[in-house]
């Protein structure tokens, strides 16, 4: 009993010592936005940009999440040779597609406005992308994966009401259904984006 | 162009009736929404011509007005947003009887009175002197959001020469605007004043578009780098827009079915 007691101690102060913090949403966007903004207005080279640009979205978007998302009804058709194929390319896909929409960028003011839980799996965060010289205010938000409060992940990327996860489902909707129904279209295509 | 009116209202107007029958065929963009009377697709009727009228376009934009609206951008920042503003301003004849056709009276009393103190102390709009006195700018109305707020369906989603992107639905509401839903284009070409000439109408559309054009340089050039296939992107983007202004959201999740994303489980 008394072994119990000790143990049971021991692990109330391990819980003390290391807490397990549940990262709130917005705190996450304004961490991932201002490592992204130090990257970006660094004088890096552009492929060092790029790899650290992919580093912050492997650790904090749902990749795999988006990717089975944007097949629609199409991933329930899929064997485990061709789930293992799509993911891998779907991967490849979002990261070079994800970086080169950013690399433009010098220096991104993003500002977290709000947070509102949808449910128990899902946050929405609301930002603003600041007017510049050449652009005026863009409000952008993030759809925020919280089933595992401990690492919240990205899925969504709302920008002015338009949903970039949403688009890129019904394009490749279009590409499927334009050649008759055959997932090899998709994975011929996203290679060749890969490579070019 | 009576006669042209006519012709599209007959061959239009039935589209909207036979929506129903496409749900569910190919070639469809699925437009989800929170309820399920909402989860219907719009049908692209004519694919193939609307890709070859779409590629038409993408030329024109690369020759003209892309260029166009990188020259625009080279412009002082002040007279880029003097024409904005003027632009804007003038969009408010059509706005407000839009805001009282779909029942928003507080924000056709407020647009009223914006477009009365800009068009008068703001010289012709080109200042937005109404915001200063607190009254924000509010979101634009036309005759297609009139219609789909009661009730219409979008119809056939298909893509005009030069003007790109529309449904049958937009279309009739454009062409309220010359049946004379637009104060501008009554003053201008419907009628022989002598304030204005018809091609005051034309420049001012042509800016417009400009306009657009130079504050989406950036956005367009990322969406065509970063498609696989551009035509289904914008047509996306598109419809997900037009329903976004005709429920007058600022919420995403409003607009959207979460349905898709509940059944992803990664975690």
């Amino acid at each position: 009993m008394k072994k119990i007691k000790i143990i049971y101690i021991f692990f109330l102060l391990i819980l003390n010592i290391f807490p397990v913090n549940a990262k709130e949403p917005s705190i996450l966007i304004t961490e991932i936005v201002n490592e992204a903004s130090t990257i970006l207005s660094s004088s890096d080279p552009v492929e060092s940009k790029i790899i650290k640009l992919n580093n912050i979205a492997e650790k904090n978007v749902d990749i795999d999440g988006i990717g089975m998302y944007t097949l629609g009804k199409y991933r329930k058709n899929l064997n485990e040779d061709q789930k293992l194929t799509y993911k891998k390319l779907f991967k490849s896909y979002f990261l070079k597609s994800f970086s080169s929409r950013l690399v433009d960028y010098s220096d991104p003011k993003i500002s977290v406005v709000s947070e509102k839980k949808i449910n128990e799996k899902y946050t929405i965060v609301s930002t603003t992308l600041e007017e510049t010289s050449k652009n005026p205010e863009i409000k952008i938000d993030w759809r925020i994966y919280t089933k595992n409060p401990d690492r919240p992940l990205i899925r969504d990327l709302i920008v002015e009401g338009l949903s970039l996860a949403r688009t890129q489902k019904e394009e490749f909707k279009s590409i499927i259904q334009n050649n008759e129904g055959d997932i090899n279209y998709l994975f011929r295509s996203l290679e060749e984006f890969i490579i070019k | 162009m009576k006669k042209i009116l006519k012709v599209l209202i007959i061959v239009m107007i039935p589209q909207l009736f036979i929506l129903s029958s496409y749900a569910g065929s190919d070639g469809t963009v699925e437009i989800n929404s929170e309820v399920e009377e909402q989860n219907y697709e719009v049908k692209d009727c004519f694919e193939t011509v609307n890709r070859g009228i779409f590629a038409f376009n993408q030329g024109l934009d690369k020759i003209f007005f892309k260029p166009i609206a990188k020259g625009y951008r080279y412009l002082p920042k002040p007279i880029r947003s003097g024409t904005s503003n003027a632009l804007s301003n003038l969009s408010n004849v059509v706005t407000i009887p839009n805001n009282i056709l779909q029942g928003q009276l507080k924000q056709a009393g407020i647009n009223t009175l914006r477009f009365s103190i800009n068009t008068t102390l703001g010289i012709a709009g080109i200042f937005d002197v109404a915001s200063y006195y607190g009254l924000d700018k509010l979101d634009k109305e036309d005759y297609g959001q009139t219609l789909g707020t009661w009730g219409v369906k979008e119809g056939c989603y298909f893509v005009l020469p030069v003007l790109g992107p529309t449904t049958v639905r937009d279309t009739l509401g454009s062409i309220a605007n010359f049946a004379g839903g637009d104060a501008w284009y009554n003053v201008t070409v419907a009628n022989n004043t002598k304030y204005f000439e018809n091609s005051d109408y034309y420049y001012s559309r042509l800016t417009a578009g400009i306009d657009f054009r130079a504050k989406n340089l950036e956005a367009f050039n990322s969406l065509e780098n970063n498609s696989m296939d551009l035509y289904a992107s914008v047509r996306s983007l598109y419809l997900q827009d037009r329903k976004r202004k005709i429920q007058n959201s600022k919420e995403t999740t409003e607009t959207m079915n979460d349905d898709d994303w509940e059944e992803i489980d990664t975690q």
